[in-house]
């Protein structure tokens, strides 16, 4: 069933869209998530030690940082990482009990907690570490895309969105189809650069990274082209290209 | 990736009985005139041994109780199969095993079940192995050599371990005419391990924090990893190991698991010094425990890069 769901071409791919010009490291998506899962049907997600000195816990989305460049060059670039829900998930076909598979209706990949024997053999094949044991629980968890969310007809149309979205205080987190070319996450991709993590296992993921675009700050011009991908510094002179966003 | 001591111990004890049950079969079917009573103890032997490891694995499980499940995905999983795999192993193995202890005319045992023993055995290897070579972006295991070192290791352990079962049961022609085969296999499965060893030194990682994150400036480092004390992520895929530990456990496994059984074998062989078999079965074990440790704590998974810094 799962295997013939991964072969096909999806009608329709849910997706996150993930906007690093303007994710500024909030967290507010990490408790925002961890706040409704926990609480819904995929919780509950444990926590270990949560006041103590190394507090542990199960948690669907991570923000990280990184700093690219070289001082003084440098970006500072936040980064939020879930489930990628790949349209080959590689994490599926090695599941030995069936509880990993992929939605047929959405591509949303899904763990059925009843089915579950906590054996961790997914999270070995999903090269993103996007899954993770919840080890009270005995199963393995990861991002629902707030499944239990944006299909629930008691919420107003514009709260059915994943929580992580809803709670994105600067937009950086866009949510929509894919498939569907005239969608917002669509032209994101298409019109500013889109791109997946690790192409070179083809696992096709559906969530999408937008990359920095060329800005202008305290009179350098640094940026992530968008066509290659790289960092570059630009020439702060009147014949240097015009930045695609001025912050200033 | 962190070395999980329920699998370590689970293909080790696996590998073993496989390699035994294999040795005896073989020796059945090419008419090496073994007492009956004599295959049938050690049979047994096979069966507890694989028993064991069928325990171990359970402790590898978040929820045992459900293991039934896991024979559901054999279509797409190598560890679905290899759980359906096991059972039919350790049921062929005691079958045969019943039929040569408690058949009044144990002569008559029809060749198809050592046969199919050999057969289980064979698939078995070829399932575990399967498991990790499978997983294409842990590029140490993805490789042919992962399912020739099971099978060898395996069947190196099943050698020495038949040997020793002969010299403890008074079988004084047994021992010495596996010593060749012993000697051989183990010989053979030290260079295919040390191949793996040599490809696994040059490999170059597929994946970079670059491709990882997609910033393809080159000096990218990691602030944060978004928490401060560790999660599922940080504990599942790194040994936790110090440096030195890791470079000497290399050493240990080579000469624990090949190097002295070689020799013990060798004195066996040419000084009939037979003790020397019963030797090398408590120092074969602790080198493949070893080689097992290592197959694992060199495996470099992807997931590591998204994993380097707390702040």
């Amino acid at each position: 069933m799962s295997a013939a769901a991964t072969q096909e071409t999806l009608a329709k791919q849910l997706a996150l869209v993930i906007d690093l010009n303007v994710c500024v490291g909030c967290h507010a998506c990490v408790t925002s998530c961890k706040e409704w899962n926990t609480s819904g049907a995929a919780g509950p997600l444990m926590d270990f030690d949560a006041y103590g000195a190394e507090p542990s816990g199960t948690f669907f989305n991570r923000v990280q940082t990184y700093e690219a460049g070289t001082f003084p060059d440098t970006q500072t670039i936040h980064f939020p990482k879930s489930c990628l829900h790949c349209e080959e998930p590689p994490c599926v076909p090695v599941c030995p009990t069936g509880a990993s598979y992929k939605r047929a209706e959405d591509g949303i990949v899904l763990v059925d907690y009843d089915k579950c024997i906590g054996c961790s053999y997914c999270s070995w094949a999903c090269p993103y570490g996007a899954r993770e044991l919840d080890e009270e629980r005995g199963v393995m968890t990861k991002c629902t895309l707030c499944v239990d969310r944006i299909y629930d007809e008691l919420l107003p149309p514009q709260d059915r969105k994943p929580a992580c979205v809803k709670a994105c205080p600067t937009g950086a987190r866009l949510f929509g189809d894919i498939k569907d070319a005239t969608s917002e996450v669509s032209k994101a991709i298409r019109e500013r650069g889109g791109y997946q993590l690790m192409p070179e296992w083809e696992t096709q993921p559906a969530n999408h990274y937008l990359p920095r675009a060329v800005v202008s700050v305290s009179g350098r011009k640094v940026g992530m082209n968008v066509d290659t991908g790289e960092l570059q510094i630009l020439a702060d002179d009147a014949n240097s290209p015009e930045p695609v966003v001025d912050v200033r | 990736m962190n070395p999980a001591l329920s699998v370590i111990i689970f293909t080790t004890l696996a590998g073993a009985a496989q390699g035994l049950a294999v040795v005896l079969a073989l020796s059945q079917l090419l008419g090496a005139g073994l007492d009956n009573a004599f295959v049938a103890r050690s049979l047994w032997v096979a069966v507890v041994l694989a028993v064991l490891s069928l325990v171990a694995s359970f402790f590898h499980l978040g929820r045992p109780m459900r293991a039934w499940r896991a024979v559901m995905m054999w279509r797409t999983s190598w560890m679905s199969r290899e759980v359906i795999v096991l059972p039919i192993f350790i049921i062929l193995v005691a079958i045969w095993a019943c039929q040569l202890t408690f058949s009044t005319r144990p002569d008559q045992v029809t060749a198809l079940l050592p046969l199919a023993v050999i057969a289980a055995s064979v698939l078995l290897w070829y399932c575990t192995a399967m498991i990790y070579a499978c997983i294409r972006f842990i590029q140490e295991w993805a490789h042919p050599l992962t399912i020739v070192n099971y099978t060898l290791i395996g069947l190196a352990s099943g050698l020495v371990l038949a040997g020793a079962l002969g010299v403890a049961s008074g079988q004084q022609q047994f021992a010495p005419r596996l010593g060749v085969w012993a000697f051989a296999i183990t010989a053979l499965a030290w260079l295919t391990r040390v191949l793996a060893l040599r490809r696994n030194a040059k490999l170059k990682p597929k994946s970079t924090l670059q491709s990882a994150t997609g910033i393809n400036a080159a000096g990218i480092i990691q602030k944060s990893m978004g928490m401060t004390g560790g999660c599922f992520n940080t504990r599942a895929f790194f040994h936790h190991a110090a440096f030195a530990v890791f470079r000497r456990m290399k050493v240990i496994f080579q000469v624990f698991a090949f190097a002295v059984p070689l020799v013990l074998v060798a004195l066996a062989v040419s000084s009939g010094w037979s003790a020397a078999w019963l030797l090398a079965v408590p120092v074969q074990l602790a080198g493949v425990l070893a080689e097992r440790w290592f197959f694992f704590a060199q495996a470099r998974h992807p997931q590591n890069l998204y994993y380097q810094v707390v702040s």
